[in-house]
């Protein structure tokens, strides 16, 4: 037990420890936090007044932030699936730094969500014999049920298996918790397209496409996320990561975002087809409406980013090496941060109910406390790398003295 | 409330921004939110038994006029048994003159910057496609109404049977009322604004900051789920005037029409003039394809 206790603390040291780069790093990102922190006091002290959310649009850019997020923290269900069912050993022996991405998106979504609250003080309101829970009628309450469940059966399995391979002990027991997060992953998406969905106010929305497209783009995004932040962690740290679990990653976007597309298609044919009241926000979005169209040049730009990484990642199985294929990642994670960001939230409030055009715009207030809330996660996920890494690459292990 | 009594409270206050210690005292009032633990620790509306909700009504009151320097009365007046109400609405007979909307401001305390209106009047070219909203105009600016080729229909809130607002709640801060009336207790809601995405009426109103009401313009007889003053951060919506006709009034908006086009009373009343109108009229609502069942009623009289 004392070893443990003193390896633990070696871990935990690892975490201070570190060359220029990576304090130059982490003193960015708490530079960033700083700014998120000031921007939202002044949103604190003021109101919503800040921001450039009205009564017409009145969710905006951490919303927007919050649903892509979600995104990202099912998609790590792409590398537990062949790591954990299909024993794919290039997968297996990186998925915990899925497990940890899962984990840091959905923290970053609870900040998201807070920071979108008029009175977060009053939280505890959702809460189970203290509060007043709308359970089961209210879908952000099966958000807050299926993300705060999402992130404790990840925190969960993580540090087991964690621990497990720092014990040099067997850690298949908790092979029933990876197969519930499975589906635990795809649900967390689907109640979240769900909470849009659900609203026949909203025609944009109140579309049963919205959940598969909302889980078809999260399988682009998540993945394309997870090849460069890999890459990265190969780079700057001494842990093997096989190309062969990145092209993988990379084959199987091509096939999500063909399925994206696809269901895109879906949706603009039936709206233009049946050209009813219901294509303003859809024409608001893509080419504008009377004389509105802030959006218009966003999501041509992801449009445009999404068709041509399809074709990028379906062809990269001839590729050597990997630079066209980031190149298509990076294209992968803008389109699709547009596309299901407040490319989807913004129309749905545009026209409003009454038929107004309010043009939202995200205030700088808004801006610095979402560059804040994305430098946070950041912060997590490298604090939690550098605790980890020791003992995944073996360095760190009980009965045995550190290197 | 006598004036020993507003000392006490004076000093209560000043002893609440001093300290944390005083907050504890079971009695203090405070500006609300973070500043008073005993609003933090508030009941759900419907959860409060009589005693917390007589303690919650003072400690408003006491704020209340402390913060506009005058006495209010902060009421919780329960429905009336056997009552539904309704309201109906002439539109070939509204004139677009926004009265209704100016006496809503005034009698619901309003923030008047930055400016709420729980009433919005749209306005219609005449001859042109006009239900589906979107070549509405709710900012029209007319030197004299009503103005010819034009028509004008108000919205607010449709006191929907159904209401879309009411489920998506996650809290279950806005409910329905036994005698139909939507609300919202402003000491329960978080602020999400979900509601405000479900409404198909643009009825909710969100308080982007402190509400700015000048004091010699507050209406100091209010009801604790209707026109009592707002904190920020909390929807607010229509409430038929909760305070007024719970106990026999009509809503502001009714009162103040000059053209006569705005009707309301008890739908399980069948002689009411509201029932005559249904049964008697050409009577549509708004939206009816979203199966709300507003129970806010147009018609064409003319």
């Amino acid at each position: 037990m004392k070893q443990k206790i003193r390896h633990f603390r070696i871990a935990a040291a690892e975490v201070v420890k570190g060359g220029k780069l990576y304090y130059a790093w982490v003193s960015f990102l708490l530079l960033m936090i700083a700014v998120g922190i000031y921007a939202y006091t002044v949103q604190a002290r003021n109101g919503f007044i800040v921001t450039g959310i009205r009564d017409q649009v009145s969710w905006g850019f951490y919303i927007s932030n919050f649903t892509f997020l979600v995104g990202v923290a099912a998609a790590a269900v792409l590398l537990v699936l062949p790591a954990y069912l299909y024993h794919f050993k290039p997968i297996k022996e990186i998925a915990f730094l899925g497990e940890m991405m899962a984990i840091t998106a959905i923290c970053m979504c609870i900040m998201f969500v807070t920071a979108d609250l008029g009175h977060p003080e009053r939280v505890w309101h959702m809460l189970p014999f203290i509060g007043r829970p709308n359970f089961p009628s209210s879908m952000l309450t099966w958000d807050v049920i299926v993300l705060n469940g999402y992130l404790i059966i990840n925190a969960v399995i993580f540090f087991y298996v964690l621990y497990k391979i720092y014990a040099g002990e067997d850690y298949s027991s908790i092979f029933p918790l990876i197969i519930l997060s499975i589906p635990w992953a795809i649900s967390i998406h689907t109640v979240t397209a769900f909470l849009y969905n659900g609203l026949s106010a909203r025609p944009f929305w109140n579309a049963s496409i919205l959940a598969p497209r909302f889980l078809a783009s999260a399988f682009c995004s998540g993945p394309a996320l997870m090849i460069l932040v890999f890459q990265l962690v190969r780079k700057l740290t001494k842990t093997n990561i096989e190309n062969a679990a990145i092209l993988k990653l990379s084959e199987l976007i091509a096939y999500t975002m063909g399925v994206n597309i696809f269901l895109l298609g879906c949706e603009v044919f039936k709206e233009m087809y049946t050209d009813n009241v219901h294509l303003a926000p859809l024409k608001y979005l893509y080419v504008g409406l009377h004389g509105h169209s802030n959006l218009t040049p966003w999501i041509w730009l992801a449009t445009t980013l999404n068709v041509s990484s399809f074709f990028i990642f379906l062809s990269s199985r001839y590729m050597k090496g990997l630079t066209l294929v980031n190149i298509a990642c990076g294209m992968t994670i803008i389109g699709v941060y547009i596309e299901k960001g407040f490319g989807l939230v913004i129309p749905g409030f545009t026209p409003d109910t009454l038929g107004e055009i309010y043009e939202y715009v995200p205030t700088r207030v808004e801006v610095m406390v979402a560059l804040g809330i994305w430098a946070a996660g950041a912060l997590i996920y490298t604090l939690l790398l550098k605790f980890t890494l020791p003992i995944y690459r073996g360095e760190l292990r009980h009965n045995k003295s550190p290197d | 409330m006598d004036d020993k009594e507003d000392i006490t409270r004076r000093g209560f206050i000043k002893g609440a921004v001093a300290g944390a210690a005083s907050l504890a005292a079971t009695n203090c009032s405070g500006g609300g939110g973070l500043g008073s633990l005993e609003a933090f620790f508030q009941s759900h509306f419907k959860e409060m038994d009589k005693e917390e909700l007589q303690r919650t009504l003072k400690r408003l009151e006491r704020e209340y006029s402390e913060k506009y320097g005058k006495d209010f009365v902060v009421k919780a007046d329960k429905p009336i048994e056997g009552t539904l109400f309704g309201y109906g609405l002439d539109i070939s007979r509204c004139i677009g003159c926004r009265r209704c909307v100016y006496a809503c401001v005034e009698e619901n305390n309003q923030s008047r910057d930055p400016q709420i209106h729980w009433i919005t009047v749209l306005r219609f070219k005449k001859g042109e496609k006009w239900l589906e909203l979107e070549e509405a105009d709710k900012y029209y600016e007319a030197e004299k109404v009503p103005e010819d080729g034009y028509f004008y229909v108000p919205v607010s809130c449709q006191q929907c049977e159904k209401a879309p607002c009411t489920k998506v709640c996650p809290v279950q801060a806005t409910w329905k009322e036994p005698d139909g009336i939507i609300v919202i207790d402003y000491n329960w809601c978080i602020g999400c604004r979900y509601c405000m995405a479900a409404c198909p009426y643009g009825a909710r109103h969100f308080n982007l900051t402190d509400p700015g009401v000048p004091a010699e313009e507050t209406n100091p007889n209010t009801h604790y789920l209707g026109n009592r003053p707002r904190p920020r951060g909390v929807v607010e919506k229509c409430t038929f005037c909760i305070q007024r006709t719970r106990n026999g009034r009509y809503p502001a908006c009714a009162e103040v029409c000059p053209a006569g086009a705005r009707k309301f009373g008890n739908l399980l009343d069948p002689n009411s003039e509201i029932r005559y109108l249904i049964e008697k009229k050409r009577v549509f609502r708004l939206k009816e394809d979203l199966n709300t069942l507003p129970k806010f009623f147009y018609f064409i009289s003319l």
